[in-house]
């Protein structure tokens, strides 16, 4: 990399604070404009935002890196699989959620869910699990982040940021590949400082324009890094044989050792994670009309290949390219080194790694903005007993936004060097995913009650707590992967337990009153 | 023609899983494992059948219900505090 790519990814950080400067004179100063845009957002800003809200580190930096270590099998685990079921929610939820939050003008998933299921006490549990599962997607952007400018800086201040170089084990040296790069943790540091000067200017309003300037951003310049790298490595041709010519890569042109059977089933309830998000709720919150949505519902799919399959591919070619990866290094690291090493013009790197990182922060800037009016509405205005001016919420969703970045920074230092990217933003998505019985039965079931909405989410806790500890915390023997019950993703266990949890304990309960039953569910 | 929508997204749900291509590393257009063609395709596939969802089965009740005045028989469990 050289000084001008650099200074290329410091220009486009600066083109993001001045677009927060600007939708902040757009803003009409209420905290109905800071938390849901004044539900005025039509079809192409929704289609962008939400698809740079749902596509994060994870996308990019997160499939090359498991392409690389498991396949072109990767694409069908994630991408195919979102672009039915993503869609699918949307249609059947999506907007569904986006009439009540209108007629009833809520801001929170707690608010619609304490007065449809007539519970206090469900929405004041729900709070705390949901932040705790934002945490880890937070996590996924912030390493990402710290990683992919770690790989993508390499040698550009060796003087600053010196590494020791390796001994070869005939007692030789050779330089560390990441010698001279920007650590992860000054990388991710200044991820979050500038995500939240945009979202503390604009509120939603900045992350939704944020988004759809980055969604645009980040397709074009990974159209652009697959174009390039392809080119470099003699083609697209070429690029696949030399993975097909390399013991090392071969496996990954098919599924077989790479991915059970099961396991690529089980992954179609992954995605059901969006029905859950509570970012992409507040998304959903902002549409002008029902069908603001549906362009979101048919581009959907084909925007998530456009991304995707480039990732695949590259992640791919890299298993053929990087052959095994050295001490020190993990998957997260190969986006970054594959264009470090093969995009050769320093402008076209910086426009590369421009788009690599605003895939990643038009994630985080909607999860900033989410935790913030949750933290508001649900907790502060339901337990003070005292009434606020808008712009003390404000101030107030601010406070809680800047204490859950730096538990996020905190975490994301600790676990930088352990934590697959890919892996954790599984085990995200399963959380939310394992609480989709409970969406999806307030839309759609009238017998659903309060008590089965609250054990679901009970049993999801303790089965998500433990099965993310024996995955991602308690030791592994060497070369253990992600962990299978039954050759079962661990989603499909959690929700299954959820959701029989869910329809048992209703079936038990008092039914909802009718009068909540006639406010929830319009007339056929 | 909801019923035909979710006709045609099971029949896609069940073809998501090409395990008569598990092991098959063969190269098409020449660079494209096989596979991922196969979930290539798959993807605009989805993408027409929503195309079709929208146009055939859209729910055009809701957003009359979402636009039409709150009804009177509230049961909030507190007035929302941004209402």
């Amino acid at each position: 990399m050289q000084q001008i790519t650099f200074w290329i990814i410091i220009g486009y950080f600066g083109l993001l604070i001045a677009l927060g400067l600007i939708s902040r004179r757009f803003s009409t100063g209420t905290s109905s404009d800071f938390f849901v845009v004044s539900r005025n957002v039509g079809p192409v800003l929704l289609l962008l935002s939400i698809f740079g809200t749902t596509m994060t580190g994870f996308a990019l930096v997160g499939s090359t890196g498991k392409a690389y270590s498991s396949g072109i099998g990767v694409y069908g685990l994630m991408a195919s699989w979102s672009g039915l079921v993503h869609s699918a929610v949307f249609f059947l939820i999506g907007i569904r959620l986006w009439a009540v939050g209108k007629k009833y003008g809520y801001l929170t998933q707690c608010e619609y869910f304490r007065e449809r299921y007539e519970s206090p006490r469900l929405a004041y549990l729900l709070f705390p699990i949901l932040v705790l599962l934002v945490i880890p997607y937070l996590l996924v952007g912030v390493i990402s982040a710290g990683k992919f400018l770690q790989g993508a800086t390499a040698g550009l201040f060796p003087g600053v940021f010196p590494v020791a170089d390796i001994i070869l084990p005939d007692g030789g040296t050779r330089p560390h590949p990441l010698n001279g790069s920007i650590p992860a943790q000054w990388g991710g540091l200044v991820i979050c400082l500038v995500v939240l000067f945009y979202v503390f200017l604009g509120g939603l309003r900045g992350a939704v324009w944020a988004n759809a300037f980055q969604t645009v951003v980040f397709m074009a310049s990974g159209v652009v890094a697959f174009y390039l790298i392809s080119e470099r490595l003699g083609g697209l041709a070429a690029a696949t044989r030399m993975v097909a010519d390399s013991e090392f890569a071969r496996p990954r042109l098919a599924r077989e050792g790479n991915i059970g059977h099961l396991q690529f089933f089980t992954y179609c309830m992954i995605p059901l994670s969006v029905g859950m998000f509570p970012h992409l709720f507040q998304h959903w919150l902002t549409a002008r009309s029902a069908k603001s949505f549906r362009l979101t519902v048919v581009a959907h799919p084909l925007f998530i290949m456009i991304v995707w399959v480039p990732c695949i591919l590259i992640g791919m070619w890299a298993a053929g390219y990087l052959g095994p990866l050295g001490p020190g290094q993990n998957p997260n690291m190969v986006l970054g080194r594959m264009v470090n090493e093969l995009v050769h013009s320093p402008v076209l790197s910086g426009l590369v790694a421009a788009g690599v990182l605003a895939a990643i922060m038009s994630s985080l800037d909607s999860q900033f903005v989410c935790l913030g009016t949750m933290f508001t509405s649900d907790i502060v205005l339901r337990l003070s007993k005292r009434s606020f001016t808008d712009a003390q919420k404000i101030l107030i969703g601010r406070a809680f936004i800047l204490l859950i970045v730096a538990v996020t920074y905190a975490l994301a230092m600790w676990l930088k060097d352990s934590a697959h990217v890919f892996d954790l933003g599984v085990w995200c998505f399963t959380g939310f995913s394992a609480l989709f019985p409970i969406v999806f039965g307030a839309v759609y079931w009238r017998r659903s009650t309060s008590a089965g909405a609250i054990a679901a989410v009970i049993v999801t806790a303790v089965a998500w707590c433990i099965l993310f500890y024996r995955d991602m915390i308690a030791a592994k023997p060497p070369g253990a992967d992600e962990l299978l019950i039954f050759g079962m993703m661990p989603v499909a266990i959690i929700t299954a337990l959820s959701a029989i949890t869910f329809v048992m304990v209703s079936l038990r309960t008092q039914p909802p009153s009718a009068a909540t039953v006639q406010r929830f569910f319009p007339e056929k | 023609m909801r019923k035909v929508t979710w006709i045609i997204f099971w029949i896609l749900f069940i073809l998501h899983h090409d395990g008569w291509w598990w092991n098959d590393g063969t190269i098409v257009l020449g660079f494209l494992p096989i596979s991922l063609a196969w979930h290539t395709g798959f993807s605009i596939a989805a993408a027409l059948l929503w195309l079709f969802a929208i146009r055939h089965a859209w729910p055009q009740e809701i957003e009359a219900w979402a636009d039409a005045p709150a009804s009177s028989t509230s049961t909030s469990t507190s007035p929302s505090p941004h209402s």
